[in-house]
């Protein structure tokens, strides 16, 4: 059996190195990073931190070099989706594919491309140490479930959850996997502007009375569109923020380290996931509006050079 | 009604300094200030103006006001951020004069108030100037300052006439009004919108702010922040002297302002790119808690107020040292 990570950065390279320690599963990585592809392809693929690893997938920048897979797991950021998958669709053309991106939005890009796709939610965290080592910052379960408009077969999804657990990244399959999506779009959408646009790491934000209350603001208008929506969260997000505060006080959310870097962030997928579901929905968030506006104003700020 | 004959001036920042120069070519002036080497130099240089006026006036500068005897008039020239302090080293002393404000935002006349029974003046300056250095001031633009009697404590408006027509007459431009919140509003709302988005967002004053078309533009949520204030205003009875919305449209089509290359620089963003202290407070704060007087919702200033606070707290380290209890870990 064959499979593909496509996008092999913090994220994509646990689930690459952790999959290619199985026997009798070929993983690919595919990834536009060269370096990286030739760390991975000349000395093999590193986890540190939270795991301790060293495999041997096979990456390439190039679609094309990449064989025919049963599963792929798309694993970019959430605005280089289409590109992504546009790319390497190919790969693909008998198989079902996964997303464990952030934010809502990458399934329905992925459905427009491939046969079968599988919703998917993972909570560990790492980041790029250097070509070929990921340091892993957080454990963590993943959620698959199928995308419902285009689904993956029940077998398909317990096969791939059953070969995430074995390698060690533990994997839940349920029927309904949007519960788990949306507790995390919505706690991530919350919580994770305000740092971007403060510079204030997780619990600090949470002290400031106005700012804790504006992010139980933005939980609240998340959790109107997942409830028009049907969806049942998994847990109320707004406890855990409050659980966040006492187990990652001085975290800085990835969209902070973006807005630190001036890298663009994710918040289309985030905020603008929950303004789009909402529009659809006719389910009011002014106030994620608002903040989709201010990160999308800050980027825009990152390109002039007045300071 | 006695003549105006002699004036102090605190503060000689950009503000400050073209009050001082300008009415010290007529009457006797006098500048408070806060540090002791800036006193010196106004008093063995004296203030120079240059741009809109060409001027060079002999000013008493002190940092007591013990130092510089009563007046008929103060002006307080200083931030807003500095307000409390400046009333309170005033407290007691200057008991002849009537005091005018001259600050951005809402408020500061309530806290001078606190500190003595001067007669007041509210007012709101569109004038600006670059300070080159503590004795050098470039007028900028040449636009008017209103001032009118403070509705709780005000001077007689035959007063505000007499400090509009000084201010005249020292080659500034002024205007008296009965009621001056209507203005003071409009820049109050403009001020707290613009100045905090441009805070938030790190933009200068780009024609971004004008834009409406996508859900993203940030022309939206000006509009939107701009009808919270709206409402607070009318619900006290304020009929805004300008729209709001259009002076943004004006200033971001006027000019240069809003090219990217020469789009004005906000003074909370200024102050955000200095850490500074900003004027929130008495801007964006100041909408907010009277909304909370009134009962009237205001969730887009909520926000845009605790995340210009919250800037403000990223510049103190001191947050990782007040709980070192707890861990480091994701919370992703």
């Amino acid at each position: 059996m064959r499979i593909c990570i496509v996008g092999c950065g913090a994220i994509g390279s646990l689930f690459a190195a952790h999959l290619a320690k199985l026997k009798d599963l070929e993983v690919w990585a595919y990834d536009l990073d060269g370096r990286h592809v030739d760390a991975i392809n000349a000395s093999g693929l590193q986890l540190s931190g939270e795991s301790n690893v060293l495999s041997y997938p096979r990456a390439s920048s190039n679609p094309g070099d990449i064989p025919p897979c049963e599963f792929g797991i798309v694993a970019t950021k959430s605005m280089h989706t289409r590109s992504a998958i546009e790319s390497s669709a190919e790969i693909f053309k008998e198989g079902a594919v996964c997303t464990v991106q952030n934010g809502v939005g990458n399934e329905e890009i992925i459905a427009e491309y491939v046969p079968r796709v599988i919703r998917g939610t993972t909570f560990p965290a790492g980041h790029m140490v250097e070509p070929g080592h990921v340091e892993q910052d957080t454990g963590g379960k993943t959620w698959v479930g199928p995308f419902e408009p285009k689904p993956a077969s029940w077998a398909e999804i317990e096969t791939l959850a059953s070969l995430m657990t074995e390698s060690g990244m533990e994997t839940l399959a349920m029927a309904d996997a949007r519960g788990a999506q949306w507790t995390k779009l919505i706690f991530n959408a919350a919580t994770n502007p305000i740092g971007a646009l403060t510079g204030l790491p997780h619990g600090v934000a949470c002290d400031q009375p106005m700012l804790r209350k504006a992010i139980s603001s933005l939980v609240a208008e998340g959790v109107a569109v997942a409830a028009a929506l049907g969806i049942t969260l998994d847990s109320d997000p707004d406890e855990l923020v409050d659980h966040a505060c006492e187990v990652a006080y001085l975290h800085k959310a990835s969209m902070l380290q973006d807005a630190l870097a001036k890298r663009a962030t994710e918040v289309a997928a985030l905020n603008g996931g929950i303004v789009k579901f909402g529009q659809e929905q006719g389910v009011p968030t002014p106030l994620n509006e608002v903040i989709w506006a201010l990160i999308k104003g800050l980027e825009h700020s990152w390109t002039r050079d007045d300071e | 009604m006695n003549p105006i004959r002699s004036v102090c001036v605190v503060g000689a920042g950009a503000i400050g300094g073209l009050f001082a120069a300008h009415i010290g070519s007529l009457v006797d002036t006098r500048v408070l200030v806060r540090r002791q080497e800036h006193a010196d130099r106004l008093n063995r240089e004296g203030l120079k103006i240059s741009g809109k006026s060409e001027l060079q006036t002999t000013v008493l500068a002190s940092i007591e006001p013990a130092e510089l005897d009563d007046v008929d008039l103060l002006i307080i020239a200083t931030k807003a951020t500095a307000i409390e302090p400046v009333a309170k080293n005033i407290a007691g002393h200057f008991s002849r004069a009537t005091v005018m404000t001259v600050q951005n935002g809402l408020g500061c006349e309530d806290v001078v108030a606190q500190f003595g029974d001067w007669p007041m003046i509210s007012s709101i300056t569109f004038m600006s100037g670059i300070r080159h250095s503590d004795v050098h001031i470039e007028y900028e633009l040449d636009t008017e300052t209103w001032l009118g009697p403070w509705n709780q404590r005000g001077a007689s408006m035959a007063y505000a006439e007499a400090v509009a027509e000084l201010i005249r007459k020292s080659g500034l431009r002024a205007k008296a009004f009965e009621d001056v919140r209507p203005a003071q509003w409009s820049k109050l709302l403009f001020n707290s919108v613009l100045n905090s988005i441009g805070a938030v967002t790190r933009l200068p004053h780009v024609k971004d702010f004008a834009d409406r078309e996508k859900i993203t533009d940030l022309g939206n949520l000006v509009v939107n922040m701009m009808n919270e204030g709206k409402a607070v205003a009318r619900a006290q009875g304020i009929e805004l002297y300008e729209d709001p919305w259009q002076m943004n449209l004006n200033a971001v089509n006027r000019g240069k302002t809003g090219e990217d290359d020469y789009a004005h620089i906000f003074s909370m963003l200024d102050d955000v790119r200095a850490k500074r202290p900003t004027e929130v407070d008495w801007l964006t704060g100041a909408i907010v808690s009277e909304a909370n007087k009134l009962g009237i919702a205001a969730p887009i200033h909520d926000l845009m107020y605790g995340l210009v606070k919250g800037i403000e707290q990223a510049w103190e380290q001191d947050y990782q040292k007040r709980d070192e209890r707890r861990g480091e870990g994701s919370a992703e």
